[in-house]
């Protein structure tokens, strides 16, 4: 992919990616609205990804049309409820005290809130923003069930994700984003092309990949949604 | 959106050769587990069935050679007969990003 190593072009496709999509947004300015906090746009290639991560103030939105459901979008734009709960950047949320590592829940802020009609067409411009088409394209997943025993055991003991992940209230590591909801929120697709490698969907995230294969992940995926419809 | 042009630009700029920082890695992706200051109880220890390893233990810590730490670093606990908890990083860390911690771990028990 030569033309992503020549940042001149990089910055000005991204440019006219980003101009396009704003254009297309009825009347919401995304970049003034939420650009101050969200990137909008890819990160330059070269940048280590612990330096880009730890500038960052909110996680990324440039794929979102790719990872959110809009409805699910929309509601939440009105009443916006903590995903991580340790915040984007954990380590900057972080007191180190005599009882062990403690959240410092006065510095994680709240996110805004819009009406109703605002909140409809953030959601309709968010997703809008779909660089990763080819990604959801290349999963061939169909939702299917597992025993909640089973789902259980497997994300907790066997695979280890419950370290960094809620999977029911609560319960689990919190410097991941909560998942008992994920399946209301996101896509199934990017769900299942996530678990599979984070690094391509988002340069700078922070979630080793756990290198499972397409059964493991779908089965994972499935637990996903026999928490959320329980 | 002049804002957020002008935000990757200085991003293209300051990109470039950094080194790798074992600190802002320690902080970024093993505190979350390990603790800000390495003693084990960062703030995902307490819903954790294994306790995550005490780097400032200089006892323990001394048992590893530098090669078993990068092993188990790179491969996951799993590659040692240890926990599923304790993640591979290859995946997402450089060679050069695993040495920067070994570093920093044997700083953070030995010096
Ligand atoms: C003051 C900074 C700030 C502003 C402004 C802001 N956000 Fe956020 N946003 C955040 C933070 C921090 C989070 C992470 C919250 C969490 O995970 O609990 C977040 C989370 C989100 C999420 C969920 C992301 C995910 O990956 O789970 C969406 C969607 C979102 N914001 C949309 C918007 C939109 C749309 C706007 C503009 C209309 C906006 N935000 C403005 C800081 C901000
Ligand atoms: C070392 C901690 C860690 C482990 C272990 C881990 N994750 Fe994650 N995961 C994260 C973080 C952090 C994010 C958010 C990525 C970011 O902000 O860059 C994430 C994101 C996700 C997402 C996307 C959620 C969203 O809202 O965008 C899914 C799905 C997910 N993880 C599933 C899993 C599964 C399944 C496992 C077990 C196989 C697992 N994770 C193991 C840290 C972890
Ligand atoms: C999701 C939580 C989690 C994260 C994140 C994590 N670890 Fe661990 N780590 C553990 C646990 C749990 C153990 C203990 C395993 C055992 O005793 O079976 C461990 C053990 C270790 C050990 C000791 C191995 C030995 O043989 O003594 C080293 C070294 C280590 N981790 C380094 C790291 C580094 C470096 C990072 C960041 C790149 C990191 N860990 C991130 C949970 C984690």
């Amino acid at each position: 992919m030569p033309v992503f190593t020549d940042p001149t072009r990089l910055l000005a496709l991204t440019a006219f990616a980003l101009l396009s999509a704003l254009a297309g947004a009825d009347d919401v300015d995304l970049a003034a609205s939420c650009g101050e906090c969200h990137a909008l746009a890819a990160p330059a290639p070269g940048a280590t990804a612990a330096d880009a991560r730890l500038s960052e103030q909110a996680p990324p939105l440039w794929y979102a049309g790719n990872k959110f459901r809009q409805e699910w979008l929309e509601v939440w734009l009105q009443h916006p409820q903590r995903i991580r709960p340790a915040g984007h950047v954990p380590a900057r949320h972080t007191v180190s005290t005599d009882d062990g590592d403690q959240i410092d829940v006065e510095s994680l802020p709240e996110h805004p809130a819009f009406p109703a009609g605002k909140a409809g067409q953030f959601a309709a411009a968010l997703s809008r923003l779909r660089p990763h088409d080819a990604l959801v394209e290349a999963e061939d997943y169909t939702p299917g069930s597992v025993a909640m025993r089973m789902g259980t055991m497997d994300f907790r003991r066997f695979k280890g994700c419950i370290g960094c992940h809620r999977d029911r209230e609560e319960t689990g590591g919190i410097s991941g984003p909560e998942l008992a909801g994920a399946w209301q929120r996101l896509q199934p697709e990017y769900l299942v092309s996530y678990i599979r490698d984070p690094r391509a969907w988002d340069p700078a995230a922070a979630m080793p990949p756990p290198g499972l294969n397409d059964r493991a992940i779908h089965n994972l995926v499935n637990y996903l949604r026999v928490i959320a419809e329980e | 959106m002049s804002r957020i042009l002008l935000v990757l630009f200085v991003a293209v700029l300051a990109s470039g050769a950094l080194a790798a920082d074992g600190d802002a890695l320690y902080r970024t992706y093993c505190s979350q587990c390990h603790g800000i200051t390495g003693h084990g109880n960062g703030i995902n220890a307490p819903h954790m069935s294994v306790v995550p390893r005490d780097h400032t233990n200089a006892s323990e810590m001394g048992k590893r050679s530098d090669e078993d730490l990068f092993k188990v670093v790179a491969e996951g606990g799993s590659s040692m007969n240890q926990s599923i908890l304790m993640p591979a990083w290859s995946g997402l860390l450089e060679d050069d990003d695993l040495h920067a911690l070994i570093r920093h771990m044997r700083a953070l028990c030995c010096e």
